[in-house]
């Protein structure tokens, strides 16, 4: 008699994996290979723009935010701009470990890790900008509410504050549960090696894991736990972001579809960061049986899908500046599109709204040079969708005469140059020295790993 | 009373692993344990676990969060620092949602994170089963079960034969010195 039971076919999650040892070796690869010499040179070369913006900031600091490009209605410049882009790039991370965990989306094993290490250190580049924006920098503990010898405390009616919570909570919140999902893998890795000094530093920080069961229930209660509680905060997190703008009377700014555009575009540019990391990663180390086409097909989907959700804000912006009959709203988005800014305008658009819309055909989905030029596209594009927000809505006030032109100084450039640099250092040092793919979640996703799982023919 | 120790045996698959816990559960065994490189569909059943109590713990700093965040800035504008803004009264409810919700967020977090590691005791740097050399495997590729001497029915040799008669393999005892 045949079998009653038919199975469902499923894409496979990896390709080529025999075993679960075959997993642990081709994520251990990256650490135990040969020091590559292009990782040495991206180091010296990442580190030398890290030096770059520690100067940047210490001239600012020594000379105040006049070096800045900032004029007198255009008071939020590229510091803002550069905070709000970090800030959305980190969105990726979160969504795939949490909001792709709570819809059982088995595939994000391949990419969380990833990810979430990409996460950190946006919001880290991005935590940088608030800080040295607020002019007096040695001041900026006063946005905490600490007791102080002033008897002064933070304004909680101010929407910049809840930023700094907003921020803040997302940035130890995300670095908590990309530590908690390492802790079983920095276990393998000191398991694994031989040298005295990786068994003691990966020991000390996998806090003794051995795997057992009455650890693993703990464990999984708390890692659904954290990504119900993530996923309402990745959305928040964006969302208060949008409030610094959405809260203010300004045209262009003070409009309600601010929180989920926000929240749309910030998944947007994170999810295209991933990819093109993700496409150069995979290939450098050899991991294409862990991450494979059908994992950059998916996400290529969901960057499709928040482009469009994207491009239906830009145009639900223009349709209520119209639709609201407001003389200022309607003359902020008219300006927008064909004033001195038009530039940074059709560059956005095209960018974010037309470069996606290659992602309808799966060829494209499927090639890696497409989906790595996209992703490029996307990255900047959605730069430059923060700095048409910030800075066209800035640059024509009420008052005509007041009206000018922000132009970036060489500084305002190497500041953010020198970000990228603090980004990259980090992110080499995670390449080199942390399991990037998480073994633990790959191998419980492989068909394997089913205690009912029967060998083909036996 | 003699030193604690453990009978240690590996087993090829995840099958077979929840298999032999079953098996354990079903002789009377409580003080066993399984180790396994990722979780097991199955397993807290066939070990007779209970439910985990962390939702709980978050519970409570969710809940210490929400109060002591929305209690912080009703104080700190109300009492400590009263500024006026806009001419907004001073107990502007609605303004102190973001960050109630944030602080309630993170104190969750917080009781996730550090309930969850309370719980499973650790970091615990020196565990016996340390001690073997095979056990390393766990965290890449292997599956063991171990029961410990505290157990009421642990009887060394007992034990023993028991894994062995499951086809456990490299049974070995660890003994806690």
């Amino acid at each position: 008699m045949t079998s009653i039971i038919e199975k469902v076919k499923r894409v496979p999650l990896v390709k080529n994996v025999t075993s679960f040892k075959t997993v642990t070796d081709i994520v251990s690869h990256p650490m135990e290979m040969k020091l590559p010499s292009w990782w040495l040179i991206g180091l010296v070369g990442s580190i030398s723009l890290v030096l770059l913006l520690k100067s940047m900031i210490a001239y600012l600091v020594w000379e105040g935010v006049g070096v800045w490009g900032l004029n007198n209605p255009v008071g939020w410049g590229f510091a803002i701009v550069n905070f709000v882009f970090w800030v959305g790039i980190g969105h990726a991370g979160t969504l795939i470990s949490a909001i792709l965990f709570l819809f059982r989306q088995k595939w994000r094993t391949g990419i969380n890790r990833f990810a979430e290490a990409m996460t950190i250190f946006a919001v880290m580049c991005a935590l940088i900008f608030p800080g040295i924006h607020i002019g007096r920098q040695w001041a900026a503990y006063w946005l905490f509410p600490l007791p102080n010898s002033m008897a002064m405390w933070p304004n909680f009616k101010s929407p910049l504050l809840w930023d700094v919570f907003a921020v803040g909570t997302y940035f130890t919140v995300s670095l908590m549960f990309w530590f908690v999902g390492l802790v079983p893998d920095l276990a393998a890795v000191r398991d694994r090696t031989t040298s005295k000094v990786k068994q003691v530093v990966y020991g000390i920080f996998a806090l003794g894991w051995r795997g057992a069961n009455r650890h693993w229930q703990h464990y999984e209660k708390a890692y659904l736990l954290l990504a119900a509680l993530a996923t309402p905060l990745v959305l928040s997190v964006h969302s208060i972001v949008s409030f610094d703008f959405a809260v203010s009377q300004l045209p262009g700014w003070h409009t309600t579809i601010f929180p989920p555009y926000f929240v749309a575009g910030a998944v947007f540019s994170g999810f295209a960061m991933v990819v093109t990391l993700m496409v150069i990663a995979r290939q450098v180390f050899k991991l294409k049986s862990l991450v494979t086409l059908h994992h950059l097909e998916c996400m290529n989907k969901i960057i499709l899908v928040t482009g469009m959700l994207v491009g239906y804000a830009y145009g639900m912006e223009f349709f209520m500046a119209w639709y609201s009959g407001y003389e200022y709203e309607s003359f902020a988005f008219i300006n927008r599109a064909t004033g001195p800014y038009a530039w940074a305008y059709w560059i956005m658009v095209t960018c974010n709204v037309i470069s996606p819309q290659l992602f309808w055909f799966e060829k494209c989905r499927r090639s890696i040079p497409i989906m790595f030029v996209v992703s490029i596209f996307v990255n900047i594009g959605m730069w430059f969708e923060r700095f048409v927000i910030t800075v066209t809505s800035l640059h024509r006030d009420f008052l005509p005469s007041s009206w000018d032109y922000y132009t970036p100084t060489w500084v305002d450039v190497c500041t953010f140059i020198g970000s990228f640099g603090l980004f990259f250092t980090l992110f080499l040092l995670f390449l080199r020295f942390l399991p990037m793919i998480s073994m633990n979640e790959v191998k419980g996703v492989m068909p394997e790993s089913d205690p009912h799982y029967e060998k083909e023919g036996a | 009373m003699t030193a604690r120790e453990y009978v240690l045996a590996e087993f090829s698959c995840p099958k077979q692993l929840l298999h032999v816990a079953k098996a354990c559960s079903d002789k009377g065994y409580k003080q066993f344990e399984t180790y396994s490189p990722f979780p097991i569909h199955g397993m807290d059943d066939a070990m007779n676990l209970k439910p985990s109590p962390l939702g709980w713990i978050v519970l409570c700093g969710g809940t210490f969060g929400l109060l002591g965040g929305f209690g912080l800035q009703t104080w700190v504008s109300t009492v400590a620092y009263k500024l006026v803004i806009s001419g907004k009264p001073f107990f502007s409810y609605p303004a102190f949602v973001p960050v109630t919700f944030e602080l309630m967020v993170l104190f969750s977090a917080f009781a996730t994170v550090f309930g969850m590691f309370a719980l499973i005791k650790l970091p615990r740097y020196h565990h016996p089963l340390f001690k073997s050399k095979n056990f390393r495997k766990v965290t890449s590729h292997g599956f063991f079960l171990s029961i410990d001497s505290n157990d009421e029915l642990y009887d060394e040799e007992s034990a023993t034969t028991f894994l062995k008669e499951l086809n456990g393999t490299a049974v070995e005892v660890i003994q806690d010195a």
